[in-house]
């Protein structure tokens, strides 16, 4: 998949960036402690560590988006201080962001200009995007509007922008997690390529295989502190797992020979005509899930997932109730709380402030979904006493690390409240359970503690939906696989008859044979 | 030059300290006009805040101005914890007291129990059916109730101004635009004998207390807390939220309708052309400088009720215009909202 590497070919030994016991300290959170880094120019640099283990606070302390409490940056052998991003950006300092900060509705060209200094976005830069984008084998359009591209184009943007001001240190923050296996590959080209020229990247995934594949050098960050520097070629991804968590790790283990029973959820032709010019329109979704099964829907995000899952929710009603059908009962137009009564259960992608209230208290949002189902309360007031029992028994039973209940959900790392939504839900006994990226920025150990849930969850008969990007994710739980994009599902295939690069051309598919002129991918 | 950036993390103690901050550096800044006006400091601040409760007579009629702005502010907060401005208090307020005071003229001539009850129920409908214009605007057309609110605010008051100088004006009042007098039946009873402190605070305990079970206790509170703080989440759980919207305009349709009543069945004895020296609006300030807590608020209208008996007092001794009042009330909501950018944001300066 990746191309050979060119090792060796790192011949300068003076650090571009250096970092001497970097500390950054926030309430309740020692975030970075005695940090030590070296990048040299032209390496390709992994940072590694589960979340919450520091790794952003420390890139943004080189951007300059935080101020170390201590400690030295040194870059190209001067003492600095980054005050503000754009004191790193003339530094030569360049940041592609997680997500993404672009205006729809302006284009390519009018979104870089916005970004860059106003010395480079004067007359002529649309030729300048068109030959930086050529040269690094990064093919955009400068006068398309950002609405109409595809994430990976998305990013394409981002990079190109900081390439435009001819960085000497570019930070990656999970490039691929938006990508396709093929448009991840691509990426790496133009990363070896810049590598090549001397620039040095500061690569930061949860993607082990591939830092294994890319990166010359890996530093391992676990609770704010360094644990190891090592060349990530020398390591498996299962050693690199290990020390980033400081454990041994289990991975999800599949129930065997389940019995897969009858259909007890069904979607037939479910379609959407969006108010908002930039949502997907569903076009005629059909799927039934089966009593002890999980069935995976995988495809690029923006291709209709977020649609597919209000409409199952209940946060969007279907314009005709019995599209969805479930056990018998037409549910397109109930609500949120009539479908959880029925028995469906349901995990988001975002967790502040959809899955999960931030400014509130754990046990509070225990009862934000169960309160309902499980009798905590009565004629309307809050059994405060039951409800935190059960607050108590979801961090128990999934292993959720919090100094307690009555701390916020703001308070715990991204995989800890996952596990806590993820518990809220499973603990209510779902006949169907639907969940939307499940491990999305979720460190290896809650994630594989999470498959194993859903596994478990299905082996006891539950009908499980897992829609999510990340096939490794997929293949490891579901029992069959069916790609969406642009609206539309395809057939679902057994998870044992397919590939992750079948899945991964047909997720890419329609966005490729739009690029190279209608002929297919 | 100066500029504005976000705390990366805002101290959570602030957001209590910020009121004591607030009322501070009013006080300082009180200190500084009161000199500029040629005043001795000491005696202007001891006129304003202290003197009008020197006397037993002055803490009854600190309660009877807190009853009204109690009433109201408890009742906006909980639109505002669930984001629904409503911001026509006032003319729910004036609605309030002219349905109240409705029932109240319509039996002038009689005696009996059953008056105060239905001049009671007829301020809660009479709030609650002009409240109900913005919930219903916002709800079906999704139209901005901050705007729609406070424009009806103006329709009220005209309504008030034509009913006093028609319908209701005393056919034996010289053509004054003041109303009957209500009939002992139809006056709020006082708590105290012989002072002013009338049936309207308890009124406004019982709505601090009723508040304060919603948000702590009951489902209901916990769903606009939500609302409030992630509406995402509340779609996710299926709070409705046209109902909660509804519900928190009615809620602050009821207490001002009965906060309006408290003043024509309470102080005033009959409908005059000003009901309310503007309790609706100063209640917002109140609800915030409260922290949209219901002890809180209830400190608060303790506070700002100070602030109208300062500016009389102020005005009576001291020869002060009667704006007085008014700039003290500004000088502190300015300060406390500037008090709570600062919590999240911090100035910088130089480049």
């Amino acid at each position: 998949m990746i191309g050979a590497r060119k090792k060796g070919e790192v011949v300068e030994t003076k650090p571009l960036l250096s970092l001497r016991n970097i500390r950054k300290e926030f309430p309740g959170c020692l975030a970075n402690d005695e940090v030590d880094l070296d990048v040299l120019p032209g390496e390709i640099h992994a940072l590694l560590g589960e979340n919450g283990a520091g790794k952003s606070t420390l890139v943004k302390m080189i951007y300059g988006v935080l101020k170390p409490d201590g400690g030295e940056m040194i870059w190209a052998g001067q003492a600095v201080q980054i005050a503000n991003p754009s004191t790193a950006r003339a530094l030569g300092v360049g940041m592609v962001f997680q997500h993404f900060s672009l205006f729809e509705a302006l284009t390519v060209a009018e979104n870089i200009a916005l970004g860059i200094p106003p010395e480079l976005s004067g007359p002529g830069l649309e030729d300048r995007i068109i030959d930086v984008s050529k040269s690094y084998g990064l093919p955009l359009d400068p006068y398309r509007g950002v609405h109409s591209l595809s994430v990976g184009e998305r990013q394409r943007i981002e990079i190109v922008r900081c390439l435009l001001q001819k960085p000497k240190l570019l930070i990656m923050d999970e490039p691929t997690s938006v990508l396709t296996p093929q448009e991840a590959d691509k990426l790496f080209e133009t990363l070896q390529r810049l590598s090549s020229e001397g620039v040095a990247i500061l690569y930061i995934s949860h993607r082990l295989e591939e830092i294994r594949k890319l990166c010359h050098k890996a530093t391992i960050l676990r609770l704010g502190r360094v644990v190891s520097d090592c060349d990530p070629a020398q390591e498996t991804a299962r050693s690199l797992a290990e020390m980033m968590m400081g454990s041994d790790l289990t991975s999800a283990v599949k129930a065997e020979g389940r019995a897969i029973g009858e259909a007890r959820f069904k979607v037939s032709a479910l379609s959407t005509t969006p108010d908002d010019p930039f949502a997907v329109a569903l076009k005629k979704v059909s799927f039934e899930l089966k009593n002890g099964e999980i069935f995976g829907v995988a495809g690029l995000a923006g291709n209709g997932q977020s649609e597919l899952m209000d409409m199952l929710s209940g946060e969007a009603l279907a314009s005709n109730a019995d599209v969805i059908v479930m056990e018998g009962h037409a549910t397109g137009h109930m609500g949120p709380e009539e479908r959880r009564d029925l028995g469906l259960g349901f995990v988001p992608e975002e967790r502040l402030g959809h899955g999960a209230v931030p400014d509130m208290t754990l046990w509070e949002n225990g009862f934000l979904t169960a309160g309902r189902g499980q009798g905590l309360m009565n004629n309307g007031f809050i059994k405060t006493d039951k409800t935190k029992d059960f607050a108590n028994a979801i961090v128990e039973r999934f292993n959720v690390k919090t100094a307690g209940i009555e701390h916020h959900a703001s308070s715990l790392s991204g995989g800890n409240l996952q596990k806590f939504i993820m518990g809220r839900e499973i603990d209510q006994n779902p006949k169907v359970l639907i969940v939307l990226q499940p491990t999305w920025g979720v460190d290896a150990g809650s994630a594989a503690f999470i498959h194993q849930a859903l596994i478990d969850l299905a082996a006891q008969g539950t009908a499980v939906l897992v829609i999510s990007q990340d096939l490794d994710e997929l293949f490891a739980v579901s029992d069959r696989i069916a790609v969406i994009s642009e609206g539309r599902l395809s057939e679902s295939t057994p998870a044992t008859e397919t590939t992750v690069e079948q899945i991964g051309l047909l997720m890419g598919g329609l966005h490729e044979a739009e690029q190279h002129g209608g002929q297919a991918a | 030059m100066i500029r504005i950036e976000a705390r990366p993390e805002a101290a959570a103690n602030m957001v209590y300290a910020a009121p004591v901050i607030a009322v501070t550096l009013t006080m300082i800044a009180g200190i500084v006009l009161f000199m500029i006006m040629g005043q001795s400091p000491g005696v202007a601040l001891y006129t304003f805040f202290v003197e009008p409760v020197s006397t037993f007579d002055g803490v009854t009629e600190l309660l009877v101005k807190a009853t009204p702005l109690t009433l109201i502010g408890v009742g906006l907060s909980v639109g505002f914890r669930a984001n629904v401005w409503n911001i026509g208090a006032e003319g729910q307020l004036t609605i309030g007291a002219l349905a109240g005071g409705a029932v109240a003229l319509y039996f002038y001539e009689m005696e009996g129990f059953y008056i105060l009850p239905l001049m009671v129920l007829a301020s809660i409908a009479g709030g609650m059916a002009w409240a109900a214009i913005p919930a219903f605007l916002r709800s079906k057309f999704n139209a901005n109730e901050i705007l729609t609110s406070l424009m009806l605010t103006y329709v009220g008051l005209l309504v008030l101004s034509y009913l006093i100088h028609g319908p209701m004006k005393d056919p034996d009042g010289q053509g004054f635009p003041e109303s009957r007098l209500f009939s002992d039946s139809a006056l709020f009873p006082v708590l105290i004998e012989d002072y002013r402190l009338h049936m309207g605070w308890l009124f406004a305990l019982a709505a601090v207390a009723a508040v304060w079970v919603l948000f702590s206790r009951h489902v209901i509170g916990f769903q606009i807390r939500v609302i409030g703080m992630a509406p995402r989440a509340a779609a996710f759980a299926g709070f409705e939220e046209k109902k909660l919207v509804w519900l928190s305009f009615m809620i602050a349709g009821a207490a001002s309708g009965v906060a309006g009543l408290s003043e024509v069945a309470g102080p005033l004895g009959q409908i005059v052309p000003s009901i309310s020296p503007g309790y609706g609006f100063t209640a917002i300030i109140v609800a915030f400088l409260g922290r949209l807590h219901p002890l809180g608020i209830l400190m608060a209208a303790l506070l700002m009720a100070l602030s109208y008996l300062g500016g009389e007092n102020a005005q009576i001794s001291l020869n002060m215009p009667n704006a007085v009042t008014g700039v003290f009330q500004g000088m502190l909501l300015f300060f406390l909202l500037g008090s709570d950018v600062l919590i999240k944001y911090r100035l910088r300066f130089g480049r």
